[in-house]
């Protein structure tokens, strides 16, 4: 980690959540580091802030106060527009569920990011094909997610995620929806864009054995970080 | 295009509540044409009338007659080019429920007056040589399958007694609007019959007389001029336009007009609330979904343009069935009814009332299923999924 020049950069983060007249304090002076071609695993019981924590690095949420800096850009002092065309071109996406839209084909739910991008429609189509290559599904390009397995819908995902080559590549519970061989499956795709393409994965997982397949593995509890270079599950 | 079959698919992914909401539209556009379209056929006379034409009456009501010898008077003021009258016979054809329009005039001047009457030449020469014949409407005869020769009997409710007419001549109107339901006769035969069988206070007497002028801008003056002359005389005039005279018959009638318009706008807003009813239905199921477009970088417009687009498509299409159903129901309509509507043709400017309403109805639905999509915190849209 040492060696490589940091793609995240967080310092002193808080985030707090009001509810009724409560304040709820969900991150407490957060500060990390990430390297470019990482894959991190946030762990940590449920209601620890790693979501939330994701959740600000993907520019989805605006911290209370602090600096995120991702690829040296502060994220944190944008407004809505800016961040919304930030993510659009240094966020990739996957989700537990895999939030695919159901009435387009996994060709076009991969499409779906291209849309901002300026890209002519011939060079989106080999943008697209390219990708569900890479994800091994060049034969299911043109069927719809409720025709697809639970695994097969998140490597659609996960080629939504990657289509537009962004900077990070955020993970929520990517494998928690899924049955062993298909999370096997996905984690083995994730583990190859970090090796071949040197992607930056930065997952949340309650899984040991998906956090097994990262580099380094960071535990929050109660908004507070705990970092593990090593794990023995 | 991308967006365009999105929007499409989007809109048919609960076919049952898309068709029943287009078909909610199509009724509610077709009930507003048919009702905006009565309201134009109200004023249709007003539109019809021209503007170089005058009509006098008596100044105290309508139903007292004006003396014949009034005629050569009015034709002598300056800026007269033609007179003509007429009588309202008000005769009643087999019973009360086969209602037309039926009136004595002077057959050569009034037709001369009213160029959008149109004859044929030999009928026209027919019915100027016998005295007791008339013309009936293209409408009104073919509603009686009347042919020229026939007899046809009227009742007289004003003018006692049966009285018959040899039909010489079927006319039509010179465009869509002059109303082809109406029966002209001989002022002459009505005159002779009274004359020899009653002492009836018409004799020598007519309803109005129908002017042609020269110069439409010197309407107010000869108007003037007219009920100048006959000031103080035994039957003082109020002279008009054509046009005011049609609209003081519809101001007796404006409540109703009015109610109608109401009506029209009321159904206008009750589709908004059913398509709005829709429309946020559809976007609280799909939430999670454009907080997934927002998270992927789309930022509101983009969300309202989706939402926007389905509600227009499933409004105009709804609107384009309604258009289509209105030409076929204002037919029925129009048969059903051409006693009391004898021109019913839908005009493009309800075609164009129709269109705007329904973007004024898919614009409306839209906003408060926007707002909220545009409102929500991607990170509370996303927990709606799963």
């Amino acid at each position: 980690m040492a060696n490589k020049s940091p793609i995240v950069e967080i310092n002193s983060l808080y985030k707090s959540y009001r509810k009724g007249n409560q304040i709820i304090s969900v991150l407490n002076d957060i500060s990390l580091n990430i390297d470019e071609g990482e894959f991190l695993a946030l762990m940590g019981p449920s209601g620890s802030g790693k979501t939330t924590l994701l959740n600000l690095i993907a520019g989805i949420d605006k911290p209370d106060s602090g600096v995120i800096k991702i690829d040296g850009i502060d994220i944190a002092s944008m407004s809505e527009t800016e961040l919304a065309q930030w993510r659009a071109l240094n966020v990739g996406f996957i989700f537990q569920f895999y939030n695919l839209i159901p009435v387009l084909t996994a060709f076009e739910n991969v499409e779906i990011p291209l849309l901002l991008t300026g890209l002519t429609k011939k060079e989106r189509r080999e943008h697209v094909e390219m990708t569900m290559e890479l994800v091994n599904l060049s034969d299911r390009m043109h069927h719809y997610p409720g025709q697809l397995s639970g695994g097969q819908q998140q490597r659609v995902a996960i080629a939504r995620a990657i289509v537009t080559d962004p900077t990070i590549l955020v993970a929520d519970e990517p494998t928690g929806d899924l049955d062993r061989i298909s999370a096997n499956d996905v984690l083995d795709l994730m583990e190859r864009l970090v090796q071949e393409l040197s992607k930056t994965i930065i997952m949340v997982t309650h899984d040991p054995r998906a956090a097994k397949k990262a580099h380094h593995i960071i535990h929050i509890d109660k908004g507070v970080l705990n970092v593990h270079p090593q794990i023995d599950f | 295009m991308y967006i365009l079959k999105l929007i499409f698919r989007n809109a048919f992914r609960h076919k049952l509540r898309t068709s029943l909401t287009i078909v909610g539209v199509a009724i509610a556009i077709l009930a507003f044409g048919l009702l905006r379209t009565v309201i134009t056929t109200w004023y249709l006379g007003v539109e019809t009338a021209s503007a170089n034409r005058l009509v006098t009456r008596n100044a105290v009501s309508l139903v007292f007659p004006l003396p014949l010898s009034h005629k050569d008077k009015i034709r002598q003021i300056e800026g007269v080019k033609n007179v003509s009258y007429g009588t309202w016979f008000g005769g009643i054809y087999i019973d009360e429920k086969h209602f037309f329009a039926n009136f004595a005039m002077q057959p050569q001047s009034y037709l001369a007056i009213a160029p959008e009457i149109v004859i044929p030449s030999n009928q026209k020469t027919a019915f100027f040589r016998d005295r007791k014949s008339a013309v009936a409407g293209r409408k009104l005869a073919e509603r009686y399958g009347w042919k020229i020769g026939d007899i046809i009997t009227l009742k007289g409710t004003i003018f006692h007694g049966n009285w018959d007419f040899v039909l010489r001549g079927i006319y039509k109107g010179r465009d869509q609007n002059v109303d082809e339901t109406a029966f002209f006769f001989h002022w002459e035969y009505l005159n002779e019959t009274l004359r020899k069988t009653t002492h009836h206070s018409w004799i020598d007497q007519v309803g109005w007389y129908l002017i042609e002028i020269t110069d439409p801008e010197m309407a107010a003056e000869i108007s003037q001029k007219i009920d100048q002359t006959f000031k103080n005389s035994l039957a003082e005039t109020l002279t008009e336009t054509e046009k005011a005279f049609t609209l003081s018959f519809i101001s007796m009638t404006e409540a109703i007009v009015i109610a109608i318009q109401l009506i029209s706008f009321v159904i206008i807003l009750i589709i908004m609330a059913v398509v709005a009813n829709t429309m946020a239905m559809t976007a609280r199921e799909r939430i999670g979904e454009y907080a997934i477009f927002k998270t992927l970088g789309f930022g509101g417009l983009h969300i309202s343009g989706l939402i926007l687009g389905e509600s227009l498509f499933i409004t105009l299409l709804g609107t384009a069935f309604g258009i289509i159903l209105t030409f076929p129901a204002a037919k029925i309509f129009s048969k059903t009814l051409s006693a009391y509507f004898p021109v019913f043709n839908i005009t493009r400017e309800t075609i164009y009332l129709d269109i705007v309403a329904s973007f004024i109805v898919a614009f409306v639905a839209t906003i408060f299923p926007a707002w909220r999509a545009i409102k929500i915190r991607i990170a509370d849209g996303l927990r709606r999924i799963g």
